[in-house]
């Protein structure tokens, strides 16, 4: 073992610790998005990270968060708890449960902001009809938010308003003639848009 | 259509559980999937489809190599449709689907390039993202004009797909990424909240390696250009990262403080909370710094979102752990948050109260979390247990009350789990409290009257032998453990008749009763306790009347075994049954070199019931067993350290040798545990001769050598050394093993009369200072590190050099200073860049040291270490890092 002794100078321990933290972890990220009915069951997920490799991996945490969670009540305030390593934020409507995860050291707050820009996408997707019939029914509208909302790996990036601006976008070029669910997407994600884009700017 | 294969529950309406995907079938979406190739699209019917193939991924539904691509191949004809919700989910489809099909990506390159210049803006962000998750690196040069375009896009969605997807190329194609620089900069100015965050994180990741820059980028930034709360708590982390580098100690002009601490008025709530957590965060920040974020962290508390509680009662806990002062002011707060909603906030609070509290609201904190108690989770409870426990240790005088409270939990309903912790507990705070032991007895007692777990009603019975005799009363515990021996199943029956066995040994005056007992049992349905039973009749002697037991059949009954088990089962296996009985003296003591069973007993953490009072003395007892019976060291003393055993020769030679240092006061002793591997031979008269020229302090007064050596059977010769009395002095000593050879016929197995003198070389063996350094730990390391003082601390610090791993660089400070981690500290969490490790021992001559490491890394590979001893003699500290620069 060779040990040199070190002089003292700012070159030290303190400055090691500068790279302690994981860079990948400087940046907010969340490691999935998962929207379950009342009975547990899954209706859209979304992962953003590999820490539940397989399908059972990705089932158990699903049971995990269901019935962890199944008692409390989340439906005025976003709740929140930790287990495994992970925080979870939730929030119920209806028969509808919308989770949000992520790592032990992420901002709790960051967190709930993404939940409530899912709920409040989805919500307005569904015309503030929040039932699971009525998302299975919207399924590829919610998948689309969801893939939308972060892409891929774990970065928070689309992040907050990403489903909402293409579809700004869309507005010009749609045709009058559009059918009537490419509309309500277009209303419903421009005013998510506006309500995320008023979160952020505040 | 294909049969349902979704599970239809009988007694549910089928109106509620109606479901568009009821009865989905993999083969059947398949086939549905060839509309996509139809002349005349159909967007919605397609879009259906899509959704349904999306619906059966995301159900955890696989599909084929050969299907995958099938799909793939389909939806890429889509791209000729004209209608953009379609075109979305197409992005989508090809997203989720073509990591398994990336030998045909070559097929929607050419589609998604031309998407990426369309003048649709919606295109071009989704063909970057999707374009750049499925490229190489020869097509992104192709397509690199496009995307620095891209992120300077006016359309802030443009913008931010090129930036999230040059943040996820810099993994696998940095040089390329590094040249857009420039344009990522012009975004960082951004009007756009989305695209500055994005150019930020993606701008921080090409410098990342360049700390100059990246203090450049963060100076300028932190002057207020940042609009986007997320790019705010980005810069944020920057800047305390880029604290944690420029470590200087002068707290006055530490830098970005006063940035950090201008968040603390920021207007969203997760800036505000992101600046409090970095100051708190700060390495060595003083009560002054602290003290505004714990302010700000305090309102939290008492908002009504659960989540700001939540996150600031998190933090607070942390910060409890090294400034608890700082938190006192918020206990109020945290008071009214036990009888929160949210259990896991309540739990925090009163994790944090334990923490914080002192000796005075103990009482009222402990009436408030009875009431707590019963409506919480197990894995809540146990968190709660083992903050009670540490309270204990810290206040002792406190015990009755803590001690009463553990007992009342033990008696609610609960898993095993938290049950044993319970116990655990109990059993700690006897041990280390002598004052709590005899009502802590009693509280197990009671538990075990009613206890379904088999594994804890043993060890308390075992526990209850060792500590019960000893108490001022011992008779009062006979009639719990007789219970037993009526009430429960064969296993804890068992372990009943040794603890009242145990009970008869050690107090005399119960001899009769127990005997009484004991006969009763001789009549159980199960051999087991019969057997015991038995045996204990038999050798406690007597007759049952008061006299006393003999020593020899009290060690023989309940001391610790010091042969190895391995070593017994090897010999019974080997024994053949004959008139001559088996004698366990013939049985090799000497443990073969594992370091595995040498490691078990200091590593072991002591929570477990049987570990500390049976699991340390085995070796250390059975040396000191070893060297006070052979007379040539009988004198020396008090044996004050055995070294784990060093070996002397490479695997797989002839004669494997080790050695075990004993160190004493005023001598050294050297215990050669030799094995012969050769079936051949026979060595007689094995001494070694060790040369201590290089060891100038150390003079050879003794040596026992080793009549006989068979093949694969043990022996130990030994060579005894006098030094200066309590001084930790070093050295170096080269060993010859030096015998007499006699061949021996392998198939008869005698050996011939005449031998040959042989000698055979070993390695040099030293003696350095951890030798003198006797792992003890401590249960309460803070209290102690603070019970010491500065007064004889010594802090420098070192450079490890490249090591493997952060563990490793840990692991061998740890074996070179030989001291006994505390706390679990010697566990390094997996990818952790820095850690923090507490060690305590005692130096010889009884000098009480505690050590704090603090490792971090350098570099890639570069391990720096921090080294503060604290002793009760200056001299010691300095010893201690003599060691550490010497090693």
């Amino acid at each position: 073992m060779s040990f040199v002794k070190r002089a003292k100078s700012n070159s030290s321990i303190a400055e090691l610790d500068s790279n302690l933290k994981n860079l990948k972890e400087l940046c907010p990220s969340i490691k999935n998005i998962l929207l379950l009915d009342s009975e547990g069951k899954l209706i859209a997920v979304k992962y953003y990270s590999n820490d539940w490799p397989t399908n059972s991996a990705k089932e158990t945490f699903e049971r995990a968060v269901f019935t962890k969670t199944q008692k409390t009540n989340a439906r005025t305030e976003a709740e929140i708890t930790m287990f495994d390593n992970y925080v979870v934020v939730y929030k119920f409507v209806q028969n509808l449960h919308f989770f949000v995860t992520g790592g032990e050291n992420e901002n709790e707050i960051i967190l709930a902001t993404v939940l409530q820009g899912f709920f409040d996408a989805v919500g307005l997707l569904l015309r503030g009809n929040e039932d699971k019939k009525e998302a299975l029914e919207n399924l590829d509208l919610i998948l689309l938010c969801l893939h939308e909302i972060v892409d891929g790996g774990s970065w928070l990036e689309m992040s907050l308003n990403s489903p909402h601006p293409p579809n700004a976008v869309d507005n010009h070029n749609m045709d009058a003639g559009a059918p009537l669910s490419e509309q309500t997407i277009t209303q419903a994600l421009a005013t998510a848009r506006e309500h995320l884009t008023r979160s952020l700017l505040q | 259509m294909a049969q349902p294969l979704v599970k239809k529950d009988d007694d549910r309406d089928d109106e509620a559980d109606y479901s568009p995907f009821l009865g989905i079938e993999k083969g059947a979406v398949l086939q549905e999937a060839r509309v996509f190739n139809d002349p005349q699209l159909d967007p919605r019917r397609c879009s259906q489809v899509i959704t349904k193939l999306l619906y059966l991924l995301n159900q955890g539904e696989t599909f084929t190599k050969v299907e995958a691509t099938e799909v793939f191949f389909a939806v890429t004809k889509l791209f000729q449709s004209k209608d953009i919700g379609l075109r979305r989910m197409v992005y989508v489809m090809i997203k989720e689907i073509s990591p398994s099909a990336d030998e045909v990506v070559i097929i929607v390159t050419s589609s998604l390039m031309k998407d990426m210049t369309s003048k649709t803006d919606m295109y071009r962000a989704n063909a970057i993202r999707v374009l750049c998750r499925i490229t190489d690196g020869t097509l992104l040069t192709q397509i690199e004009r496009y995307l620095k375009q891209a992120i300077v896009d006016k359309n802030p969605v443009v913008a931010s797909a090129a930036l999230v997807s040059g943040i996820h190329l810099l993994q696998t194609n940095p040089e390329i990424v590094k040249r857009w620089s420039n344009e990522v900069q012009e975004a960082v100015q951004s009007r756009a909240a989305l695209v500055q965050f994005h150019a930020l994180a993606l701008l921080h990741q090409i410098r990342q390696n360049d700390r100059l820059a990246v203090n450049k980028l963060v100076s300028s930034l932190t002057k207020g250009s940042v609009r986007s709360p997320l790019a705010q708590c980005l810069l944020i982390r920057y800047s305390n990262q880029v604290i944690r580098e420029s470590a200087n100690t002068q707290a006055g002009d530490r830098p970005f403080y006063d940035f950090l601490e201008g968040c603390l008025r920021h207007k969203a709530e997760m800036v505000i909370f992101e600046a409090a957590r970095a100051i708190t965060e700060i390495n060595g920040v003083t009560s002054r710094e602290l003290t505004p974020a714990i302010t700000v962290l305090q309102l939290f508390l008492s908002s009504s979102k659960p989540v700001l509680r939540f996150a600031a009662v998190r933090t607070l806990n942390k910060v409890a752990m090294t400034h608890p002062m700082a938190v006192t002011n918020c206990n109020i707060d945290m008071e009214s948050l036990i009888s929160d909603q949210n259990r896991s906030i309540a739990t925090l609070a009163i994790t944090t109260l334990l923490k914080t509290g002192n000796e005075s609201s103990v009482d009222r904190l402990m009436k408030q979390i009875t009431n707590f108690m019963s409506d919480i989770a197990d894995e809540f409870k146990i968190v709660v247990v083992e903050a009670i426990r540490l309270l204990c240790l810290k206040f002792p005088l406190k015990h009755r009350a803590l001690m009463n409270f553990l007992s009342n939990i033990l008696r609610e309903e609960g898993g095993f789990e938290y049950k044993k912790a319970i116990v655990d507990s109990i059993v700690i705070l006897i041990r280390d409290i002598p004052e709590a032991k005899e009502t802590g007895l009693l509280h197990l007692c009671e538990f075990i009257e009613d206890c379904e777990f088999t594994y804890l009603c043993t060890q308390i019975l075992h526990f209850l032998g060792i500590e019960g005799p000893k108490t001022s009363d011992p008779s009062k515990y006979i009639r719990y453990i007789y219970n037993r021996v009526h009430l429960e199943n064969a296993t804890v029956r068992a372990a009943a008749v040794s603890t009242l066995a145990k009970f008869g040994a050690m107090v005399d005056t119960l001899k009769p009763r127990i005997f009484v007992l004991l006969r009763r049992c001789l009549f159980d349905n199960d051999d087991e306790v019969r057997d015991r039973a038995t045996l204990y009749l038999n050798t406690l002697g007597g007759d049952g009347a008061v006299v006393q037991t003999g020593d020899d059949v009290k060690e023989f009954l309940f001391g610790s075994l010091d042969i190895p088990l391995v070593n017994l089962e090897n010999s019974l296996k080997n024994y053949e049954p004959s008139e001559e009985s088996f004698d366990i003296n013939s049985v090799p003591r000497e443990v073969k070199t594992q370091p595995l069973a040498e490691k078990k007993a200091p590593g072991k953490k002591p929570t477990d019931l049987g570990a500390p009072l049976a699991g340390p003395p085995s070796t250390a007892d059975a040396y000191e067993k070893l060297l006070s019976s052979t007379p040539e060291f009988a004198s020396f003393g008090k044996l004050f350290k055995s070294s784990a055993p060093v070996e002397l020769t490479e695997a797989e030679t002839e004669y494997a040798v080790n050695v075990v240092k004993h160190i004493f006061d005023a001598h050294a002793v050297f215990q050669y545990n030799c094995t012969n591997t050769i079936p051949e031979q026979l060595l007689e008269n094995a001494t070694v001769i060790v040369d201590a020229s290089e060891a100038e302090e150390f003079a050879e007064v003794a040596s026992k050598p080793l009549r006989s050596l068979p093949y694969d059977s043990p022996g130990q010769t030994f060579v005894a050394f006098e030094k200066p009395e309590g001084i930790p002095a070093v050295g170096k000593f080269s060993n010859m093993l030096r015998f007499i050879v006699k061949e021996v016929d392998p198939s008869t197995g005698e050996a011939e009369d005449d031998g040959v003198e042989d000698e055979y070389q070993l390695e040099d063996l030293e003696i350095v200072a951890a030798d003198y350094m006797l792992k003890v730990g401590v249960s309460n390391f803070r209290n102690a590190w603070e019970s010491m003082g500065a007064d004889c601390e010594r802090v420098d610090e070192y450079g490890l050099g490249p090591r493997e791993s952060l563990a490793e660089a840990v692991n061998a400070v740890i074996n070179l200073l030989g001291m006994q981690p505390c706390e679990g500290t010697e566990v390094v969490p997996k990818n952790s860049r820095s850690h923090t490790c507490l060690l305590s021992g005692v130096y010889i001559c009884n000098v009480k040291v505690l050590v704090r490491l603090q490792f971090g890394l350098d570099g890639p590979k570069d391990v720096a270490m921090k080294l503060a001893v604290r002793s009760e003699d200056e001299a010691v500290s300095d010893a201690i890092h003599e060691i550490v620069a010497s090693g």
